[in-house]
């Protein structure tokens, strides 16, 4: 019995080393987990982009399962994700917020214009204030907030059809129905 | 006589320019801008860029790291510290910023792992070479009985 613990010990250290290095080649350092995770959304209050005089808030999403997406003009991979956004937009799932991050007003405008607008209502964060506070750190990045302002998952980087149909819409309509 | 006169002349506009870049890249600065610099720039140097990853905030150039420094830097001008500062960056981003993790649960295999390594493998290596001893003083003994064997009988 001492034996075969002699023997069998560094091969099953060896296999747990090799399993723990293994799943680490699949995981990516860019996914930083957010501590926001099960916290009360950041409050804000921005400017409209399309009515400079009107002002949007958190406060006014109160009681509704809502998306923030952060975007820009400048964005090169919320190219991919846009056409996927506006398609949900059109299922009429769950209102989309989009906050214009770091962009010139025109130019997110006429990005609007071209490619179709997805969002309930467009923000503006001019100088990445906001995003510092929801901790964007790579456009784009989507988060789920529930009915009572708690983020409940964030999305770094595009979201695919994959994300969108596996987690996002499940969790949307199991917040919405609680 | 030329080619030094020439030299010279080149080495004074260059020192020259050198001054008056020197003293319109600086600004008036005053004794306590110069000690808050120098504070923002060590605590900077202990926290991770996230768009870069593998530099530092004061090193990276992201536009990001740019907007996280103005933000300590107001954070800092208004009084708060170095631990207010760290934590206002913490409960944002996690503690991924921080370049030097914290103590703490999840933290305890990495902090403390190494050293667990260590002592364990020094125990393997004290318990290999003791059992060594004994057998190669076994042997020795076998060996002399032996010789006293073969000594005898011959």
């Amino acid at each position: 019995m001492k034996s075969a613990w002699r023997w069998s010990l560094p091969f099953l250290v060896f296999a747990a080393l090799a399993v723990f290095l293994y799943t680490g080649l699949f995981r990516d350092p860019r996914e930083v987990p957010s501590p926001l995770i099960g916290k009360p959304a950041p409050a804000f209050a921005l400017r409209d982009l399309h009515e400079p005089g009107r002002t949007f808030g958190t406060t006014d999403m109160r009681g509704q399962v809502w998306l923030l997406n952060v975007w820009a003009s400048w964005c090169e991979s919320c190219r991919i994700e846009h056409p996927l956004l506006v398609d949900l937009a059109r299922q009429k799932i769950v209102p989309i917020v989009g906050l214009d991050y770091k962009d010139k007003d025109d130019l997110g405008k006429k990005w609007l214009a071209d490619r179709g607008n997805p969002y309930s209502v467009s923000i503006v964060d001019g100088d990445g204030r906001v995003g510092i506070d929801w901790g964007v750190y790579g456009v784009p990045e989507t988060f789920v907030v529930d009915k009572e302002g708690i983020i409940r998952y964030k999305q770094i980087g595009p979201v695919n059809a994959d994300v969108l149909a596996k987690t996002i819409v499940p969790l949307v309509r199991r917040l919405q129905q609680s | 006589m030329r080619v030094t006169s020439l030299a010279g002349v080149i080495a004074l506009g260059l020192v020259a320019t050198v001054f008056a870049l020197a003293s319109s890249i600086a600004p008036a600065q005053t004794p306590a801008d110069a000690a808050l610099d120098a504070r923002l720039k060590r605590l900077e140097l202990t926290l991770r860029c996230l768009v870069c990853q593998n530099q530092t905030l004061a090193d990276s150039d992201a536009p990001l790291a740019a907007d996280l420094r103005r933000e300590i830097r107001e954070l800092a001008q208004g009084g708060k510290s170095d631990d207010d500062i760290r934590g206002f960056l913490t409960s944002r981003y996690g503690d991924f910023v921080l370049y030097d993790p914290p103590v703490q649960r999840n933290t305890f295999v990495l902090w403390f792992g190494p050293f667990a390594l260590l002592v364990a493998g020094a125990a393997i290596w004290w318990r290999m070479g003791r059992r060594r001893a004994r057998e190669s003083q076994a042997a020795d003994d076998g060996a002399a009985a032996a010789r006293g064997r073969s000594l005898l009988e011959s």
